[in-house]
């Protein structure tokens, strides 16, 4: 395991808290009686993200932090999404999800790239209901994704999923050396930081997970929890689970809601089944206790 | 007059000082500090090995000071100490430590990962531990050079009564092979040197090393033959010469044993068991080359002696140096040095041989100066294999 703390404090960003934050935007009332959710991102470069204790990442981010923030909107709202390029390269916002090819953020369709100082609002209703991701989607593709650039975007069904502790977890890894293969692999961007500092969760309450995979330069990540088993709902897309399981295999976007409960208190290991990812950060600890603190 | 003259010779250097001094403050070397990220350079001199631990030596021969982020050992991160500071300075040195449980025979990949995210890589080609420094370990080093260095020169010095027998034009024959088994062996060393010169901290400017190393050792031999070689008496030049080629052999033996010293404590003992054997054989050649020049003459067994020891016993200085500390730098240099001996030697017995008038001798020359070198390459194919 890496050796020594990482400074939440100057970095600007603590992966703890990064779990369990949603953005739900600025809420209003269209006319027609949709609701209305405007979002915000600026995307900058310079933040010297420290992925493991001592290694710092010079990252390009939307809002100053590796992943984005967790865009949250219920099925059906109207999504706008005003984009502010702070960098000194071209950039756009790609959203999974059905919307006009203008609203696709691809370079050369619609509005395309944003040149630096640039501003576009992009503009769409959320559906379908699921765990989705948003990226930049700028050329050279791999270097905009890798460097930072995406975020987890989650629409709710109408009928809301029963209530639960919700993680957001998004597998990444980061390639330090420039050789094209990561030496920092992790979810939400510190090595190890969930080792270090277990997920407290209380015994047999629902757990919801979502996990998605946005490493760049490997085919596949994966997850494997200690102790337990989970159910499935890939891409989120269905309330009906599609799999009883404990380990599932996601590639590069890819992305699937879990659902678990622990049965026993104590400490149990969540992590990549590649052991080498494993051994390269993407490790972390489940603490269950029957009061959950 | 004469301090007017100082004065003038002076004046530039002060002029030199002003202007470092002016470029430092008000020069536009900001530009290279903002426009480029720092360009880290670490070298990990050598990784020692004891039962669950590993010990990673490590330079900075780099501009910038250098800060060791994260440890991994086999593409994971492990823990780790460092005997310092872990930001090492320009030409800093440092130990790192990592308990880790290597297994005897197995390849371990180091790795180091500094704050840029910059990695530095070590591989250990098969784990063993690290000899300690004990009577049974010097006894071991000792044996191995008398093995490789002292008998096999000593044999080739039992070629003496074969040569006084010979006529003259085959004995220029033998002298001749001499010279071209030293130059073979010159360009050997020349070619090792700058090999672990490419291993060095850039700070350490491997190849400016070997040329020091190599030029200075012959203008010293240079020197010291013109004031002892020289003179009237051709006897006593001869065993100058045959002097001066045992200790450009010796200088030459002193690198063999720091590379088998080397790749014993580095790990390489399949390599250490070859280079022992083509050591060993190769340098059966060398007592040949060292009685060549006194062949005619009637040297005392006590000079034998002496000749042969000049000539072998660095082997056991070099194996002692190579496995108990091996030093790329140290090693570099001891090379470069051992090239330059022998190649002053070239210097001197081609002088010889253009000497030698009598009329039949130019084809053996000819025909002794390419078997020299045929004869190593050969016995060399031994080292290789």
């Amino acid at each position: 395991m890496t050796v020594g703390e990482v400074d939440i404090a100057r970095m600007g960003y603590d992966p703890l808290r990064f779990l369990t934050n949603f953005d739900y935007g600025k809420v209003s009332k269209l006319p027609g009686g949709q609701t209305l959710r405007e979002f915000r991102l600026i995307a900058d470069e310079g933040r010297e993200v420290e992925i493991a204790p001592g290694v710092f990442f010079p990252a390009w981010t939307f809002n100053g932090t590796v992943p984005a923030p967790t865009l949250r909107a219920r099925e059906g709202d109207r999504v706008k999404v005003t984009l502010l390029n702070a960098s000194s390269h071209p950039h756009t916002i790609h959203f999974h999800g059905f919307h006009k090819a203008e609203m696709d953020g691809v370079p050369g369709i619609g509005r395309g790239d944003l040149a630096p100082g640039e501003t576009f609002t992009y503009e769409f209703d959320a559906l379908p209901f699921g765990l989705h991701l948003y990226h930049c989607h700028s050329a050279p593709l791999k270097r905009h994704i890798h460097k930072g650039l995406y975020g987890t975007f989650i629409i709710d069904p109408k009928k809301a999923r029963p209530q639960a502790r919700e993680f957001v977890m998004m597998m990444n890894a980061f390639d330090t050396n420039f050789d094209g293969e990561n030496e920092v692999y992790a979810v939400n961007t510190v090595a190890f930081h969930y080792a270090k500092h277990p997920i407290k969760v209380r015994r047999k309450e629902l757990v919801r997970i979502y996990l998605v995979n946005i490493t760049e330069f490997d085919p596949i990540n994966s997850v494997h929890i200690h102790g337990n088993f989970f159910n499935v709902y890939r891409t989120g897309t269905s309330l009906k689970p599609s799999e009883f399981t404990d380990t599932i295999m996601l590639c590069q976007a890819e992305r699937a809601i879990l659902e678990l409960r622990f049965p026993f208190a104590g400490r149990f290991m969540f992590h990549a089944h590649q052991s080498e990812f494993t051994e390269l950060g993407w490790m972390g600890i489940f603490e269950v206790s029957d009061d959950g603190v | 007059m004469a301090s007017k003259r100082w004065l003038f010779g002076l004046l530039p250097l002060v002029l030199l000082i002003v202007l470092v001094v002016l470029l430092f403050r008000f020069g536009p070397l900001g530009v290279f500090r903002a426009a480029f990220p720092p360009v880290e350079e670490l070298t990990i001199s050598r990784v020692t090995l004891e039962t669950g631990h590993m010990f990673i030596h490590i330079t900075n021969g780099g501009p910038e000071p250098v800060t060791i982020a994260q440890v991994l050992i086999d593409e994971a991160y492990w823990q780790f100490e460092v005997d310092r500071d872990r930001t090492i300075p320009r030409l800093g040195k440092a130990t790192i430590t990592v308990p880790y449980p290597w297994v005897e025979g197995e390849t371990h990949e180091v790795r180091l990962i500094t704050s840029t995210g910059l990695t530095f890589d070590h591989t250990i080609n098969v784990a063993t531990a690290s000899p300690r420094v004990d009577g049974r370990y010097l006894m071991t080093f000792t044996l191995l050079g008398i093995y490789v260095g002292v008998i096999p020169v000593f044999i080739g010095l039992l070629w003496l009564p074969f040569l006084r027998k010979l006529p003259d034009r085959w004995l220029a024959f033998f002298l001749s092979l001499t010279a071209g088994l030293l130059l073979f062996l010159g360009v050997d060393a020349l070619n090792e040197a700058l090999d672990t010169a490419q291993t060095l901290p850039a700070a350490y400017q491997g190849t400016s090393l070997v040329l020091l190393g190599t030029v200075i050792t012959i203008l010293l031999l240079v020197a010291v033959s013109r004031l002892f070689v020289a003179g009237g008496d051709p006897v006593r030049r001869r065993f100058a010469l045959a002097t001066l080629i045992a200790l450009g052999i010796g200088l030459h033996n002193l690198g063999e044993g720091l590379a088998i010293g080397a790749a014993y404590s580095l790990g390489e003992l399949a390599l250490g068991t070859f280079l022992v054997i083509g050591f060993t054989i190769h340098n059966t050649t060398e007592g040949l080359g060292i009685v060549a020049p006194i062949a005619k003459e009637r040297p005392r067994l006590s000079t034998l002696v002496l000749l042969g020891l000049l000539a072998g016993a660095p082997t056991i200085a070099g194996a002692w140096i190579g496995g108990l500390n091996y030093s790329p730098v140290l090693a570099t240099l001891f090379l470069a040095i051992g090239a330059g001996a022998i190649f002053q030697v070239v210097y001197e017995l081609l002088k010889l041989m253009i000497r030698d008038e009598r009329a039949p001798a130019v084809v053996y020359q000819v025909a002794g100066f390419a078997a020299g070198m045929l004869i190593m390459y050969l016995t060399g194919l031994f080292v290789a294999a």
